[in-house]
């Protein structure tokens, strides 16, 4: 007894494990009923057994040890209407709200449309002239200047702008990384050039590069400014925050369909769809930034006498560009995070070429593809961040051919380029392509070596797979998935809240109970629960994994080095490059989705295990020693428990990821939340669907991020590192 | 001849943090009871300081942290409201002009040393010190020009095209000065601004901050809480404490007459030779004829001089930079000044 009244927080967890499991033992005849995903719903529906029973009758099955219906599983309620309720919201904004007749500027005929609508699409317009002039002035074409600017003489000789020859292309990102900072950089924007070129992506390349000089900018503007609006008006911020919250945990496919309502197919709304999730870190960070400034300099910025808007723009935002510079990287990251997703609604370029190779299951051409996005982001990353560290020499007075030796290096360069691409192939039609554009057939692959190696792969073990499979669905998988399933909607709630309680008392408690009753009432609990034990799953296993290597990894400086360089590079890699591998060696199950999900979640813990420890105050770690602690009680009394709430967050991270990632795990094949937002894709007014659906997955990540972010918060106030 | 305008004028100035801090003022009618007002949740930073500084004069403010020191200084560069009270700059009440002729009396009258340095981090040496010249508009080849000849004034010829980043504390500091300077200033405000050095670095700074003065004789807000760089530093320092001016006086005078218990602390242990100087304990010229041989300057540090002094019998001269006679000293003087209380010949000789 003395025990567990010195452990109050462990009397706590015991009691609610004891009610739990309690509240599990009651679920009782419904058990065989509610294992089954949808079975519940279904059977209620068709009159087999009641949804709900009364008052007193709810009494007497309790008093009888069983739990009424309503306990097991919510009953129909408001909730599941919303979904309609949002579909036919936002098709009255498109479609009926505001009404106007406009005159097509193309054939001349009246149409009606809506205020809303031809705002959208116009939107939708300028993106995509912006997109195409880019993509017509590297890859040839006129037609998007000429539509613009009226010049229908073009059109009329049919005069063409030439593709930029790759040669030029590759040596204006060299002298541009040169003239940035130096020959390290230069050879790291001039080398994954030659490699896209090489290997024959070099169009959908330069498509989904002008598809993304388009979307980062936009995202990083409007970012920059939403943060200064929030940093400025309270108001803005407590306005925003929930929405970025939500934003950030929405799994991209659930806003899909939203966004080609309002702004039709294409690479438009691609670009846009990419806006919508790259914006919010960098609102984040800019906010961040800004708050952290000293109040110091902005007084030297006062004192120097700078109005407010010298204030801001000289002083202000260029104080808070590291926070804001990880900002930009961030959206750089993102936006080609969803170069992939924005390819199922039309975005061209690299990543609807690597939807193909998978769905034909071509696993090198895939991999290349994936290794040409990442190279993209880190070229677009470096340069970008020497840009802005930029440096200028004020007191050198150098003539004109010396200031702008680059400009006047690339113009050689080009017409050097030009010159080879119009006489070589009169000589060889070959080579003359080779220095113009390579096309995708004829450029390097090694695709065939992969399929050779998978395949021996396959041939070899196949049977060691199908055993591991078998054991893992069976023995691990089905009964943690029907435990998850087996839980009365009460005992449910009676752990989360009950957990959220001791996290950070009454208030966490309601605000995880709030989160989980939202999915709870919708229709699709079943599925949230798979979801649920996939993601827990995938996270354990992930934590396991991520911690073991970070704490090995830590001890020793270049280990560090070259798995943080790992980490960065894995990070990149688009989630569905995951996928090949899984689906190649393990088929299509729960187990190849859980596998991509742990390669892809254990990143951040193994990131944030290792940057934990290695930012333990070295004097700490002198007073253990002199203390006379051993290796393993350094790191067990030590090291752990003040890098612990910085580890956290990286678990955090790690169920944000793995989320994601099994939701993305419905292109394999799963029967939970993902597999209905990707239903949601191919129906025609399915947006309210995949907007709730996307809630309900972003609901279980806040719960799960606000106990994990209280619990840190208040970890690093006792020890002082907040 | 009118009586010369102070440069700046601190008129029963009041600086009270908290929400309500304005309706306490209103309810207590101006008169400041620090116990009552902590009562309300409101911090009183600033009580009543009245004072003035002349043109090329310099003033310390010294206080320990916490006592409104640095509040009192942004109060009079109007980077925090005054809660009551005027402050005029050159005759101007500063509290009342607008935001604009506030930024153009910030652009060319004043500039401002802080503790933290305050540079900008993606600005080089030359960058930093021109931009209060690129914020005026200036032309960039005019504030680059101006801001070289800054750095080659403080001594960081060289650095100019390093980042804050790549400097030591003592030459950012040197930045900062250079930076404060640029645009020729009347004002010239000094935040701690060597409280973040180490002890040598410091006693180089000041050194350097001497040399300075010597050369700009600017007018002089120093604000700081090591009473020893106060001594070293000025001839009037004001003492403050919990937001009071508890005395302000010239050194000597504090060093000697500490007007209250708090100040007496601080002058007990220091010492009395290495502080003042002869014409703090000068008599006036009276009816002497028979002058020793020696001049004593008035400005000497006692310390200095006491060797020579301290034997003389006769009375000696103590003449001013122009070698004009401005009083006259005693020996005896000299030795009380060295020895204290503890001299048993004191008056026996």
């Amino acid at each position: 007894m003395r025990h567990l009244a010195q452990h109050p927080k462990l009397t706590q967890f015991g009691l609610i494990l004891l009610a739990f499991a309690i509240l599990m033992y009651m679920a009782g005849d419904y058990y065989d009923i509610i294992t089954h995903s949808g079975t519940f719903n279904k059977l209620v529906a068709s009159g087999e057994i009641a949804g709900a029973t009364g008052f007193f009758e709810s009494l007497r099955l309790l008093l009888n040890g069983t739990l009424p219906p309503q306990f097991v599983r919510i009953p129909e309620n408001i909730v599941w209407g919303l979904p309609e309720l949002i579909n036919s919201s936002l098709l009255y904004l498109v479609e009926d709200l505001w009404k106007i007749t406009t005159v097509d500027p193309v054939y001349g005929f009246e149409k009606n449309t809506t205020v809303i609508k031809e705002f959208t699409r116009g939107l939708a317009g300028i993106i995509l002239v912006m997109i195409n002039f880019i993509r017509e002035f590297i890859l040839g074409g006129t037609k998007t200047i000429a539509s613009v600017m009226g010049w229908d003489f073009i059109r009329d000789t049919k005069a063409s702008w030439p593709a930029l020859p790759w040669p030029a292309v590759a040596g204006g990102a060299f002298l541009l990384g040169y003239s940035l900072n130096g020959m390290k950089l230069a050879l790291l924007a001039f080398i994954p050039t030659v490699y896209i070129a090489i290997f024959g992506q070099w169009i959908p390349a330069m498509e989904t590069l002008s598809f993304i000089l388009v979307a980062a900018p936009v995202s990083v503007i409007i970012g920059l400014s939403l943060g200064v609006l929030a940093y400025k008006v309270r108001t803005v911020e407590l306005f925003l925050t929930p929405l970025l919250n939500v934003a950030q945990t929405l799994p991209h496919f659930s806003y899909l369909v939203p966004v080609v309502t309002f702004y039709g197919v294409g690479d438009q709304a691609g670009a846009i769809a990419t806006i919508i999730f790259a914006t919010p870190p960098m609102i984040r960070l800019t906010i961040l930034g800004l708050k952290q400034v000293p109040p110091e300099t902005l007084e030297a910025g006062m004192m120097s006498g700078c109005s407010k808007r010298q204030l801001l723009f000289k002083v202000h935002i260029p104080t808070a560009r590291q926070d804001m510079l990880l900002g930009v990287n961030q959206v750089i990251m993102q936006c080609l995070a969803m170069a992939v997703i924005a390819s199922f609604i039309g975005a061209t370029g690299l990543g609807y070429d690597l939807v193909v190779a998978l769905n034909s299951l071509r696993i090198g051409v895939a991999l290349e593809l994936g290794i040409s996005i990442v190279l993209i982001a880190i070229v677009l990353d470096k340069l970008s961040l020497a840009w802005a560290n930029k440096s200028v020499d004020y007191l050198a007075e150098l003539p004109f051919h010396v200031r702008h030796k680059h400009s006047l290096m690339f113009l050689a360069i080009l017409a050097l380029s030009i010159i080879v691409a119009t006489v070589v192939p009169h000589i060889s039609e070959f080579w003359g392509q080779m220095f113009y554009l390579i096309p995708e057939n004829q450029g390097f692959s090694t695709d065939v070596w992969w399929d050779k190696l998978v395949k021996w792969v396959v041939v070899e073990f196949r049977s060691y797979f199908q055993i591991f499979n078998t054991f893992m669905l069976v023995s691990v998988l089905i009964p943690m998935r029907d435990a998850f399933l087996a839980m009365p909607v009460v005992a449910t709630f009676t752990l989360v809240m009950g957990v959220g309680y001791m996290v950070g008392g009454i208030k966490s408690s309601l605000v995880v109970g709030g989160f989980l009753l939202f999915i709870a009432a919708s229709q699709w609990w079943d599925e949230a629960l798979i979801t649920m034990y996939m993601t827990t799953f995938a996270v354990v296993a992930s934590v396991i994994i991520g911690l073991t290597v970070g704490v090995l990894a830590a001890r020793n400086t270049t280990a560090t080095k070259i798995l943080l360089i790992i980490c960065d590079t894995f990070q990149t890699l688009p989630s569905f490059v995951y996928l090949i591998p899984v689906i190649m060696l393990f088929g299509v199950n729960d187990v190849s989705v859980l596998i991509a999900v742990i390669m892809y979640a254990v990143i951040p813990c193994t990131r944030y295990t290792i940057e934990g420890l290695r930012n333990v105050p070295p004097s700490i770690l002198d007073a253990g020693d002199m203390s006379g602690v051993t290796k393993w009680q350094r790191l067990i009394k030590i090291e752990m428990p003040l890098a612990f709430p910085h580890i956290m967050l990286g678990i955090n991270q790690t169920v944000v990821f793995a989320l994601f990632m099994v939701i993305i795990g419905a292109f394999i094949g799963t029967e939970d939340l993902g597999r209905l937002i990707m239903g949601t894709l191919s129906k025609a007014n399915a947006m309210g669907n995949g907007l709730t659906l996307g809630l309900c997955v972003a609901f279980i990540g806040l719960a799960i991020d606000h106990l994990i972010h209280t619990w840190a918060d208040k970890r690093k106030k006792i020890l002082g590192i907040a | 001849m009118s009586v010369q305008q102070p440069v700046i004028k601190c008129d029963a100035v009041y600086k009270v943090f908290g929400e309500n801090a304005q309706k306490m003022m209103r309810a207590h009618n101006g008169k400041v009871d620090p116990q009552a007002f902590a009562e309300a949740g409101c911090v009183v930073a600033v009580n009543n300081a009245s004072f003035a500084v002349q043109k090329g004069e310099m003033l310390v403010i010294m206080g320990l942290s916490g006592s409104g020191k640095s509040t009192l200084l942004r109060c009079i560069a109007r980077l925090t409201d005054t809660t009551a009270g005027n402050i005029f700059i050159n005759g101007v009440d500063i509290l009342a002009i607008s935001d604009k002729e506030l930024i153009q009396l910030r652009r060319n009258k004043m500039g401002m040393v802080f503790q933290s340095f305050a540079l900008l981090p993606h600005k080089t040496v030359l960058e930093n010190i021109a931009f209060p010249l690129q914020v005026k508009g200036k032309s960039t080849k005019e504030s680059m020009q101006r801001a070289m000849d800054m750095v080659e004034l403080v001594g960081l010829d060289g650095r100019e095209n390093s980042f804050p980043r790549q400097l030591s504390g003592g030459q950012q500091q040197r930045v900062g000065i250079a930076r404060s300077l640029a645009v020729e200033p009347d004002i010239w405000f000094l935040d701690e601004p060597f409280s973040a050095l180490d002890p040598l670095i410091r006693k180089e700074m000041q050194d350097e901050f001497l040399r300075l003065q010597g050369v700009l004789k600017k007018t002089i807000l120093f604000v700081t809480h090591d009473f020893d760089e106060a001594l070293r530093l000025s001839d009037r320092i004001a003492i403050m404490k919990d937001g009071i001016i508890e005395q302000l006086d010239t050194t000597a005078n504090i060093v000697l007459n500490p007007a209250t218990e708090y100040v007496r602390k601080f002058t007990a242990e220091v010492p009395r030779e290495k502080v003042l100087k002869i014409k703090a304990v000068m008599d006036p010229v009276g009816d002497t004829s028979d002058w020793s041989e020696l001049r004593v300057p008035a400005d000497a540090i006692i310390q200095t001089v006491a060797e020579a002094v301290i034997g003389e019998r006769k009375p000696m001269a103590v003449v001013d930079a122009n070698d004009k006679i401005v009083g006259v000293l005693h020996a005896a003087k000299v030795t009380h000044v060295l020895f204290g209380e503890k001299s048993a010949l004191e008056n026996s000789g």
